[in-house]
């Protein structure tokens, strides 16, 4: 279910989203975190939308979360992705208060609903990028 | 009244022929609508002392001033809001007749939408985009109908709207492309057709999508004192505004998927204007994708959140319904110029030349656009 590495759309770290994309590689989830109101946010950037600081923390999170939304592509838009259709693309609720949009695996589209527990996996694309995905969250897990 | 109630009027109006396939440069394409638009006006280019052009288009304010011979072009900005560009473009002109910065402001659109670079190349290349790009784009979620489906989806999930229903609104938009006649899409389908189209990336099936194309379409906006005296009938911008949603880098981090930008805008315009929902005669609603006509329509108020799937059953966008809309087509079936041909057509529609699809004795109209991640556009207008 891999995209092709080659010519692929890697992401590109910038100075406030480095610590995100490095914590993947050692299969973590970390999101950046208010060094003085806690507040979680994500996608990366400097201030704090609640409290205006711009001392950054990060914290490894749960991984643990539930669609809120998705859609499943028939059609590639860029020659990396031909390979792989159809992908479930999920807009996933993490318990942290946060979104992420990202592939979703190992279920089949037709059984994906709004509320499906999910976890976040990994996959190494190459020694510089791991990437993250979701799979529903097998029975007995915690959370 | 607000300040800028009434103070300027859409005085020219142009476009080229819309097809899949041109062997003009986006440039002329651009050159050509807005020479039209500028002759309808009853002005020589020389006159434009205001540009704003497309804000991820191939023109530059400087293009402008080299081909028309302007001396002394006295403004010129661009609104970066994707297909809600043009429309809040008319805020901006509007705002610059009135504070008396310029007196003929062009607004041009114009691309190969077609035979050039697609939408699922051009929007990557978009400062707009680059959250996006970094964190969602990795994943295969490239194209704006893979960014939107999403926020369908849940609309559909929270308030049981149907597939069918958008099929309601692509009908419609075709029916009244081939009145126009100047589009690029001209074979009738049905509702049955819509559910047959293939799916694109769910719920959106192919006649879901709006039609990139190649063509040009462009406005003049001049103050009220001066347009009394022009060529055409003045068509008065009674209420104008933009709105940015929540979370408007990525639709993903939104609290609300089904709430966009237009939400904010649109009770700004009707107050400035002083009108009532039940005063628009005709809307030109931006319809990159069926569901952003009903998402919209919610969001502009003239039904309630969730009820914008009934709203559009039974024909009541076509001629005759509840509010008739993009009655030259849309961007579903007449072209993608990023919404300024429905500024065209609601000019068109105002000013009583909208012909085989003329709304009946239309005096108020509105236009939207909608565009990047959200952003709305709104401009209510009277004859």
């Amino acid at each position: 279910m891999s995209a092709s590495t080659e010519n692929r759309l890697l992401p590109q770290p910038t100075e406030d989203s480095r610590p995100f994309w490095d914590a993947l590689r050692s299969r973590r989830l970390d999101l950046q975190t208010c060094a003085d109101c806690g507040t979680v946010r994500h996608y990366p950037r400097p201030v704090c939308p609640a409290c205006h600081s711009m001392a950054v923390a990060w914290t490894t999170v749960s991984g643990r979360g539930s669609v809120h939304s998705w859609t499943v592509s028939h059609q590639a838009f860029h020659p990396a992705f031909q390979d792989c259709l159809p992908t479930i693309l999920a807009t996933v609720d993490l318990e942290e208060g946060v979104r992420m949009n990202c592939r979703l695996e190992g279920v089949a589209p037709e059984k994906i609903e709004i509320g499906l527990p999910v976890e976040v996996d990994f996959e190494e694309v190459d020694d510089e990028v791991t990437l993250p995905y979701f799979r529903p969250r097998r029975a007995g897990d915690s959370g | 009244m607000a300040a800028l109630t009434e103070t300027c009027c859409v005085t020219g109006i142009g476009e080229t022929a819309y097809t899949r396939g041109s062997e003009k440069s986006p440039n002329a394409l651009q050159m050509e609508a807005s020479l039209a638009a500028i002759a309808d006006a009853g002005l020589s280019p020389g006159d434009i002392d205001g540009v704003i052009p497309f804000s991820t288009g191939s023109a530059v304010a400087e293009d402008f001033i080299t081909n028309f011979g302007i001396e002394d072009l006295r403004y010129s900005v661009t609104a970066p809001m994707g297909g809600a560009s043009c429309v809040a473009a008319v805020q901006s002109a509007v705002a610059a007749i009135s504070a008396g910065i310029a007196t003929h402001v062009l607004l041009p659109m114009g691309r190969r939408g077609y035979s050039g670079p697609r939408a699922a190349a051009r929007v990557a290349e978009f400062p707009q985009f680059r959250i996006v790009g970094e964190f969602e784009m990795p994943y295969g979620a490239v194209a704006p109908v893979q960014l939107y489906a999403p926020m369908a989806r849940r609309h559909m999930a929270l308030y049981g709207t149907t597939s069918r229903q958008f099929a309601e609104v692509a009908v419609t938009m075709r029916t009244h492309a081939i009145l126009n006649g100047n589009a690029v899409m001209t074979k009738p389908i049905t509702i049955e057709d819509h559910q047959r189209s293939r799916m694109i990336s769910d719920p959106f099936r192919l006649f879901d999508c709006s039609v990139e194309s190649d063509g040009g379409a462009a406005v003049v906006i001049s103050g009220a004192g001066r347009a009394r005296d022009m060529r055409r009938k003045p068509i008065y911008i009674m209420g104008v505004a933009e709105g940015h949603p929540d979370s408007p880098s990525a639709i993903t981090q939104r609290p609300d998927l089904t709430v966009l930008g237009l939400a904010k805008a649109a009770p700004r315009a009707f107050e400035m204007a002083g009108v009532a929902r039940d005063d628009i005669d005709v809307a030109q609603i931006y319809d990159c994708f069926t569901y952003t006509v009903l998402c919209q329509i919610e969001d502009m108020g003239f039904c309630a959140k969730g009820e914008g799937g009934a709203f559009v059953e039974d024909g009541a966008l076509g001629l005759g319904g509840r509010l008739p809309t993009n009655t030259h087509g849309g961007l579903l079936s007449q072209s993608h110029m990023a919404g300024m041909n429905h500024i065209v057509e609601l000019t068109r529609q105002l000013r009583g030349d909208g012909g085989r699809a003329q709304v009946l004795d239309a005096e108020i109209g509105l236009v939207t656009g909608y565009g990047d991640m959200g952003d709305g556009s709104i401009a209510i207008m009277r004859r």
